[in-house]
């Protein structure tokens, strides 16, 4: 168990993916729909989106259906007077930010999350949040990110919301800097678990970004190496290395595998021994191997087919070729990042159809042609697909469910096994 | 700019989409940025239809702001023409794009497709989804109906002796609060009746459909929400009759059914015809006594509003204590329905207006919308919802109209169940220490165990209070927590209404009682 250092792993690494690039319809989410793991993940945290109703439907949409005693968005709602003037629009956001913090004094951070509409009539909102956060110092921090459609593709909201909190980090006291940051949003359970493994091998200085309470202080500079949990974290990454943090590069921690190389990668860039690491990752690893065995009868040979939804597309299909054994078809991204997926794509079975970027009636023909066993869709496409008698695996679920590490990957492989096993339960009724 | 925590409505361009997923052979291109293609997921999911809406939408980026947006708009309804071959192509834009002015409709008229373009004016940023929807069909009916406009001063000619007698029935919307059903049921109703139904709209129709309207005697509009605005240009152009009456609850069933009679010139023996509804039997047998008076709530779209408004105080025996509506284009009808209970109706589409009323208010029930659920869990009211806005389970795959005869058994069924059960009410007003059935524990026919009694001893009173205010001495604090929880929260403000008005600076036990007979005098 060699690891190699970074630059030799993307220079070896087969660069003969031409990925197919399509212009057409986006059948994508915008990265206001961030807000829906966000809230819950930094629970002192408010997303007020300053946009049209539209924006506001959207998220009501989406997460409307839990009923709230106390929602932590809401949405400032442009009118037609303050398109008027923006001098206007200003005074009227400061009106409603004064409004919602009397509502709710709880309130420790508060974002104000850009939309189409804000963007379009350039309305500053960087500045109004400078402007507000003096105003409201110290009880309230007020930050700002664009979670609109023309900028953000669905989990790219959690990208610009995390770059927005890395450029409010404390100046860096070089005596105090974590030595591994963890970065991207994770479940608790699972942020547990990595805890545990850390320090198990050994690790004293770690933390997870973003943490659970927005006070929670974290001093981040050249001493930080860190690593990302998630693949769509372009601005995050690059507001870090400004700030003389070094990426760790790796795979991603979804499988087995995966999750391996993440831990090898990192605990090689942190100088943990083979046999500390051995010692103490052998056994997850060797449970975690045995728990994916019931979903590989299920899952192996059928064939997969990916629509561009969060990029975790490439991660999930090299985790559902290499270690459960389904072919790939195409695999659809809405970006590819290709600095951040190098060790993925080193792992991807060469003869896949990647494809960036979207027409998706072009692509629903190219799907509906090669008549995969399972397609991986939004839920504006599944229901649809079921219906001409596909078996889909709804996307956004892999964004809210605990799927990254050992104890995770059955469940993550479980995911995709359950609309066939229910396939099967099904219609085996229907027949007998 | 307005602080919206929930909205009750939409973008316009969200009720022209209804429009086109409810018909056939209809599509609608939409210029809008990439992400709002989140509105598919309102019809595949939350009413869980098996096809993709018919919208195809230009979903620009950033990158294509500095280019050419309107030689996209053009690119993607040619295609969408070419894949889809539509009988009608519907064109318009959302928020975003209206900003950018491109333009659609000129835009799909240069393209010389061979079939009709409706293009859609939708203004986003003043209207919303109900007006679009009602727009889009007002326009629809009219692109398609313009040649069988009668001409000035000339009238319909009578239906042909011996022919029955037929109508439209209008306004049923894909995502509409349970359209599915509701048209079943009265399409029934008016076929026992003898009436034909020509056209159902646009729910099922197809562009040929709409062209035929005018063959109808007269419309039935079902939902004034969004088919007040055809049906007006109908009456004038076609000399069609509409009715007026929405068939909501027993006897909005027995006066809808007297109207359409005589609208189609039948006779009908309306008490042999409704003889058999449970839900009227259900109200007057001695188990709904208890309902007596019960306090609620009611907010909605005005057409749900009114109707639940009726039922609730002439049929269920409720005492409606507030009604509202966030229908501004049908204000003037709820505030009349309002007036004609003794109260002033609330019309807003403030989410934040409507909370603060019913804390105010404290009901005993509150029947709304989706959002109301959320104020519901909030004070912990019983909540039941009656209009839309509504979320996945208000689809539901059983039979549940809220129309007609079955409509008034859906109603009181899904009214009554959050409500706690006579029995249990008794006993929990008179022995408060059970360690099971405690005050205010949810209903336990609901099967839950509730909050625990800590949470509950706050009554759910969000004004905090203020300097001046009697206070409540530990005494009289202590016999208020033994009101039942449901009407805790009106004794307390009645209770300090009183001592405010007596000038009382504190409020004992004999206040309280005090307070108690001078409200039930």
């Amino acid at each position: 168990m060699n690891s190699v250092s970074q630059e030799a792993m993307v220079d070896s690494q087969p660069i003969n993916f031409q990925p197919l690039k399509e212009r057409g319809q986006r059948e994508v989410f915008c990265g206001l729909t961030g807000i829906i793991w966000l809230h819950r993940k930094i629970q002192d945290a408010f997303f007020l989106v300053v946009g049209s109703r539209t924006c506001a439907h959207l998220i009501q949409s989406a997460a409307g259906v839990m009923i709230f005693a106390e929602p932590r968005f809401a949405t400032a709602i442009i009118d037609d007077r303050d398109l008027a003037g923006l001098a206007d629009a200003n005074d009227e956001l400061d009106k409603v930010v004064k409004q919602l913090l009397e509502r709710r004094p709880d309130i420790k951070l508060l974002f104000l999350v850009g939309s189409c509409p804000s963007e379009v009539i350039k309305l500053d909102l960087s500045r109004a949040a400078q402007r507000l956060g003096k105003t409201f110092a110290p009880n309230v921090r007020i930050l700002n990110y664009s979670g609109s459609g023309i900028e953000t593709t669905f989990t790219q909201g959690e990208d610009a919301c995390l770059a927005a909190l890395v450029q409010d980090l404390p100046k860096s006291n070089s005596s105090e800097e974590v030595d591994l940051l963890v970065v991207g949003c994770l479940a608790d359970v699972v942020e547990d678990q990595f805890s545990r493994i850390f320090k198990d091998l050994g690790l004293k200085s770690y933390a997870f970004f973003p943490p659970r309470e927005s006070t929670q202080k974290i001093n981040v500079g050249p001493k930080t190496q860190y690593l990302l949990a998630q693949p769509f974290l372009t601005d995050t990454a690059r507001f870090l290395d400004n700030l003389g943090a070094r990426r760790i590069a790796a795979p991603f921690p979804l499988g087995v595998e995966g999750t391996e190389k993440w831990f090898l990668a990192a605990a090689t860039a942190l100088g943990i021994s083979q046999d500390v690491f051995e010692k103490v990752i052998a056994p997850q690893r060797d449970r975690a191997k045995k728990s994916l065995e019931p979903h590989r009868d299920v899952l192996q040979g059928k064939s997969i087919f990916f629509f561009p939804d969060s990029q975790l597309e490439i991660p999930l299909a090299r985790f559902l070729n290499r270690e459960l054994g389904m072919s790939l078809m195409e695999v659809g991204v809405p970006y590819l990042h290709r600095q951040h997926m190098a060790e993925e794509l080193a792992m991807l079975d060469p003869k896949t159809q990647l494809s960036e970027g979207q027409n998706v009636e072009n692509q629903l023909d190219r799907c509906r042609a090669q008549q995969p066993n399972m397609v991986v869709c939004g839920l504006g496409l599944a229901n649809p697909l079921e219906a001409e008698g596909f078996t889909t695996k709804w996307s956004i679920e892999l964004v809210f469910t605990p799927i990254q590490g050992f104890n995770q990957a059955a469940d993550l492989a479980e995911l995709f096994a359950r609309p066939l096993t229910r396939k099967n339960k099904l219609m085996m009724v229907e027949t007998a | 700019m307005k602080l919206t925590l929930w909205t009750y409505e939409g973008p316009p361009h969200v009720g022209a989409m209804r429009v086109a997923t409810a018909m056939e052979k209809v599509h609608y291109v939409l210029h809008a940025p990439q992400g709002d293609t989140y509105a598919d997921l309102l019809f595949t999911m939350i009413e869980r239809m098996k096809k993709r809406p018919p919208v195809t939408y230009t979903t620009f980026q950033a990158r294509d702001l500095g280019s050419d947006t309107a030689e996209l708009f053009k690119d993607a309804a040619r295609t969408a023409y070419a894949r889809f071959k539509p009988d009608l192509l519907m064109v318009g834009s959302s928020c975003t794009a209206e900003l950018i002015q491109d333009d659609p409709g000129g835009l799909a008229a240069a393209l010389d497709l061979p079939v009709p373009i409706l293009p859609l004016e939708l203004p986003a940023y003043q209207k919303k989804e109900n007006w679009g929807a009602a727009e889009t069909f007002y326009q629809m009916v009219r692109l398609l109906g313009q040649q069988f406009v009668l001409a000035p001063g000339q009238t319909r000619s009578a239906r042909a002796p011996g022919t029955k007698p037929t109508c439209n029935i209008l306004g049923p919307t894909a995502l509409g609060f349970r359209h599915r059903d509701d048209v079943e049921e009265i399409s029934r109703l008016l076929r026992e009746l003898g009436i034909e139904v020509n056209v159902v709209a646009p729910l099922g129709a197809d562009p040929s459909d709409i062209a035929r309207l005018h063959e109808a005697d007269f419309n039935v509009n079902l939902y004034p929400e969004t088919a007040n605005t055809a049906i007006t240009w109908m009456t004038r152009n076609f000399g069609q009759p509409s009715t007026k009456v929405i068939p909501i609850g027993f006897k909005g069933t027995q006066a809808f059914i007297a109207e359409v009679c005589q609208l189609a010139g039948i006779d009908c023996d309306i008490q042999e015809f409704s003889k058999s509804s449970k839900a009227r039997w259900y109200a007057l047998s001695v188990d709904s006594t208890y309902l007596t008076n019960k306090r609620v709530f009611i907010f909605g779209d005005a057409t749900h509003a009114i109707a639940a408004a009726k039922v609730a105080a002439h049929e269920m025996g409720f005492k409606v204590v507030g009604l509202g509506t966030y229908s501004r284009e049908l204000a003037r009808e709820v505030r009349e329905a309002a007036a004609e209970l003794g109260l002033e109706a609330m019309i807003t589409d403030d989410y934040l207006e409507v909370e603060e009323k019913i804390t105010e208010l404290q009901p005993e029930l509150i029947l709304g919308t989706q959002m109301e659920r959320h104020i519901a869990k909030r004070l912990k009211i019983p909540c039941a919802v009656i209009s839309s806005p509504v979320h996945v389970q208000d689809f539901p795959s059983r039979y549940s109209p809220q129309m007609g005869f079955e409509g008034a058994c859906v109603l009181f069924d899904s009214w009554v169940h959050p409500l706690m059960m006579g029995l249990e009410e008794h006993l929990i007003g008179m022995f408060k220490g059970d360690f099971e059935f405690h005050d205010g524990a949810m209903p336990s026919h609901l099967g839950h165990s509730g909050p625990g009694k800590e949470v509950l001893e706050q009554a759910p009173t969000m004004t905090a209070a203020k300097i001046g205010d009697p206070a409540w001495e530990t005494d009289a604090e202590k016999e208020l927590n033994k009101i039942p929880f449901f009407v805790r929260g009106k004794a307390r403000r009645n209770t300090e209404r009183y001592a405010v008005e007596q000038g009382l600076l504190s409020i004992s036990l004999e206040t309280l009682y005090d307070a108690k007979a001078h409200f039930k005098s």
